[in-house]
């Protein structure tokens, strides 16, 4: 099995390195098809989105369709086909966060960023996006960046989280 | 299997233990209206149409996903459930272009029949339309996403029949679609053209390229003589456009309308199955005797080269095994060879100036035409292929009176043919017709089976199988004495994938196979009228046999005018001129 430092050390890997771990990867997981979405996340942790050539070189390699490999990872929303920005926000819109008022922070996220839900900002700094519940609903609405989880968050609070990030 | 007794609309009835409450009501004649649901395809529920109450249950079943179980009540025609059935349908119509009479399946529609069925009075709900993303990159096959209405029956077929995997569903609620990859085409990828996603098409989503205009346009031109040939299996379905029963032969009529039609010369692509007997039995016998000779030199087994989608399933995904297919051109394009060399110089007109059309039961032909490969003297072998419907659709438009057409005969002299290419158009065919001929070559006999029938190689089963023992060879063959030819048959590429698989790990036991990429054979190929079940199958395989059994001559080398061709033109068998016309190479692909 591939070690959790590997995994931390991809930004500082060349392409041929990423593709030889994802490959790893693929080995650990007996490249069976039932396996799919545990390899897509490794993908996407290792090159940060899952372009074209990444998702035929996990269908090459799977001896599945492109098409199988596309039609899995386009269902599920935490898989992304496009480069993120170096922070990914996420909003909480499960049925308690979004009753306390997770909608009207992805309003203001969309118009503080200038970009719609599922986009990038022009300097790759920020991604946008919305995801079900996250299990998080005693801090709702809970938003989180990257790693980290922002509760209780509000639209006037925005400013300061992000302008802390800058 | 153990029996288990239950109610539907209050009338008890017994069904085996595992069936669906759907099939259940299908053997005690109760119609439960239903859209996405094929036999013995595509069972998945996702349409909701057929949905029926249950008693004791919370919510309506899809009665094509429940099975039935001891004691269940169900009813399947109360108020809540024709009200459910009709908002459901209003559903699926409100994210579905309404303009029916522009479409090619206007009349010919699952999605019409069942408004009419359920009795559909107005539509309510005017949604927002997902994206008409038209494909139109194939050869074979146009998709247009505005008309799918998500019913998948397309991905059951290319995954689990085809075992292809390319038409999938994406994304995921409003913006799902279905076909291959965002990055990819039906014409740049792995597709092989075989159209069975067309056949099983409920609406209008998927549907062949369309032909009628250039060959109308040929047909008008003064400076153009137009050939026209048909495939074995159109003669057992074009009926059925016209309202005969499936299984009708309609041979007379079908050379009478091409001719009203106005085509110059109506030819048989039978004469060229014949032919491909003579050309293929002979490189079979030849790589049979290499291996007597020089083993390390011969490519056993050999496999037939008919089917243009199997040709490209194997160029995909066996590259490695292309040795293993006969170099024979498909019968039709032999044809458009011959039209345009041998035929062209008997009635002294410039090759250039032909145009030859090929009415096919299949939509990988006309990929097929476009191969580089299918060229001789830098002309194009053929010009233009139809699907059976095409031409139905091109009859209808002449108003020509199909019904009451009275019969007309092929032209000469590459018109005749024998039984043995009349039964091409099915699963087992093939087989049994390079059989019949490659047998009697080897012993001087004719082959000692019932009505020339090789029994274990007919009917719609995946994969068969038969041996064949040689016995008292002629002299020249004394080597095959008591040797065991082993021959297999399939139709449908997730058969063919398995004997594939047995020759790339050196296990297979054959040593000539035959395989036709849609199941059953070129009789229910993407170009064929639809419905296509395994009822309308055994009609039209039983009409090709009957073909077959009706005529005096049954075995390829039995017809004369391909003697003549011979004698006239080609000289013999696998010799320079069958090389260059009747011949070709495959290439590899990708496999994705």
């Amino acid at each position: 099995m591939i070690t959790h430092d590997e995994i931390c050390s991809v930004h500082s890997m060349t392409e041929a390195d990423k593709y030889s771990l994802l490959l790893q990867v693929m080995d650990d997981y007996d490249h069976k098809e039932s396996n799919l979405i545990q390899i897509l996340h490794m993908g996407q942790a290792i090159f940060g989105y899952l372009s074209a050539e990444v998702q035929s070189f996990i269908a090459e390699k799977m001896d599945i369709p492109n098409s199988k490999v596309n039609s899995v990872l386009t269902f599920y929303s935490f898989f992304s086909t496009k480069p993120k920005g170096k922070y990914t926000v996420s909003i909480c819109l499960g049925t308690a966060c979004y009753v306390r008022g997770g909608k009207e922070v992805v309003n203001k996220l969309k118009e503080v960023l200038s970009i719609d839900v599922g986009e990038t900002t022009e300097d790759k700094m920020f991604s946008l996006q919305v995801m079900r519940c996250i299990g998080a609903c005693g801090l709702a609405p809970a938003m989180t960046i990257n790693d980290k989880v922002y509760k209780q968050v509000n639209p006037n609070k925005l400013h300061r989280i992000l302008g802390m990030l800058k | 299997m153990s029996i288990v007794t239950l109610t539907i609309n209050n009338k008890t009835i017994q069904a085996e233990e595992g069936t669906t409450i759907f099939e259940a009501a299908k053997q005690n004649n109760i119609l439960i209206p239903h859209f996405c649901y094929l036999e013995n395809v595509h069972q998945i529920g996702s349409c909701r149409i057929c949905v029926v109450e249950v008693e004791g249950a919370r919510n309506l079943m899809a009665s094509c996903v429940t099975e039935v179980k001891e004691g269940m009540v169900v009813q399947t025609n109360t108020a809540k459930v024709r009200k459910v059935r009709k908002v459901l349908y209003e559903l699926i119509l409100s994210d579905h272009p309404k303009n029916c009479l522009g479409c090619h399946r206007n009349q010919n529609c699952e999605l019409q029949d069942l408004g009419e069925q359920i009795q559909i009075d107005g539509f309510r709900f005017e949604g927002v339309k997902s994206k008409d993303v038209i494909d139109s990159t194939s050869a074979s096959i146009v998709r247009d996403s505005s008309k799918c209405i998500l019913c998948r029956r397309c991905v059951t077929v290319c995954n689990d029949i085809q075992g292809i995997g390319l038409m999938n569903a994406h994304h995921r609620g409003f913006a799902t679609f279905i076909g291959p990859s965002e990055d990819e085409n039906l014409g740049h990828s792995i597709c092989t053209n075989c159209g069975q996603c067309i056949v099983v098409c409920p609406v209008g989503a998927l549907k062949e390229k369309d032909s009628t205009q250039i060959v109308w346009e040929a047909l008008q031109d003064k400076s153009k003589t137009v050939v026209v040939q048909t495939a074995p299996a159109v003669r057992a379905a074009l009926g059925e456009k016209f309202g005969f029963a499936p299984g009708t032969l309609v041979t007379g009529k079908m050379a009478a309308s091409l001719k009203e039609l106005g085509f110059d010369y109506v030819f048989d692509t039978n004469f060229a199955a014949d032919l491909t007997i003579l050309e293929e039995g002979s490189e079979f016998l030849k790589r049979v005797n290499d291996q007597f000779t020089t083993p390390e030199g011969a490519v056993l087994p050999m496999i037939t080269s008919c089917s243009p989608g199997w040709i490209k399933y194997v160029e995909h995904q066996y590259p490695d095994q292309l040795g293993h297919l006969s170099s024979c051109k498909s019968p039709h394009m032999m044809l458009g060879a011959l039209i345009k060399t041998y035929f062209a110089d008997k009635i002294k007109v410039d090759p250039k100036d032909l145009y030859v059309v090929s009415i096919m039961p299949c939509t990988a032909k006309k990929f097929e035409i476009t191969r580089p490969e299918m060229e001789s003297n830098g002309v194009r072998d053929v010009d233009a292929v139809l699907t059976t419907r095409e031409l139905a659709r091109m009859i209808k438009d002449a108003g020509i009176d199909f019904v009451q057409l009275p019969d007309a005969e092929f032209d000469s002299p590459l018109g005749l043919s024998t039984g043995a290419a009349d039964i091409f158009g099915t699963t087992g065919g093939v087989m049994e017709a390079a059989i019949r001929t490659v047998y009697e070559l080897i012993t001087g006999r004719e082959l000692p089976m019932e009505e020339l029938h090789v029994k274990p190689l007919v009917g719609l089963q995946q994969i068969k199988t038969a041996d064949l023992k040689i016995e008292d060879a002629l002299e020249s063959y004394a080597y095959l004495n008591d040797v065991t030819v082993k021959v297999a048959v399939t139709s449908g590429l997730k058969g063919a994938s398995k004997l594939m698989e047995e020759i790339r790990q050196g296990k297979s036991p054959y040593h000539f196979i035959e395989v036709m990429g849609c199941p059953g054979g070129c009789i229910s190929g993407g170009g064929q009228p639809r419905p296509v079940n395994n009822m309308v199958r055994m009609k039209r395989l039983e009409a090709i046999y009957r073909e077959d059994e009706g005529k005096t001559l049954r075995k390829s080398h039995q017809n004369e005018d391909v003697m003549t061709l011979y004698k006239e033109f080609l000289g013999h068998p696998l010799g320079h001129l069958s090389h260059e016309l009747l011949h070709t190479t495959y290439v590899k692909r990708e496999k994705n």
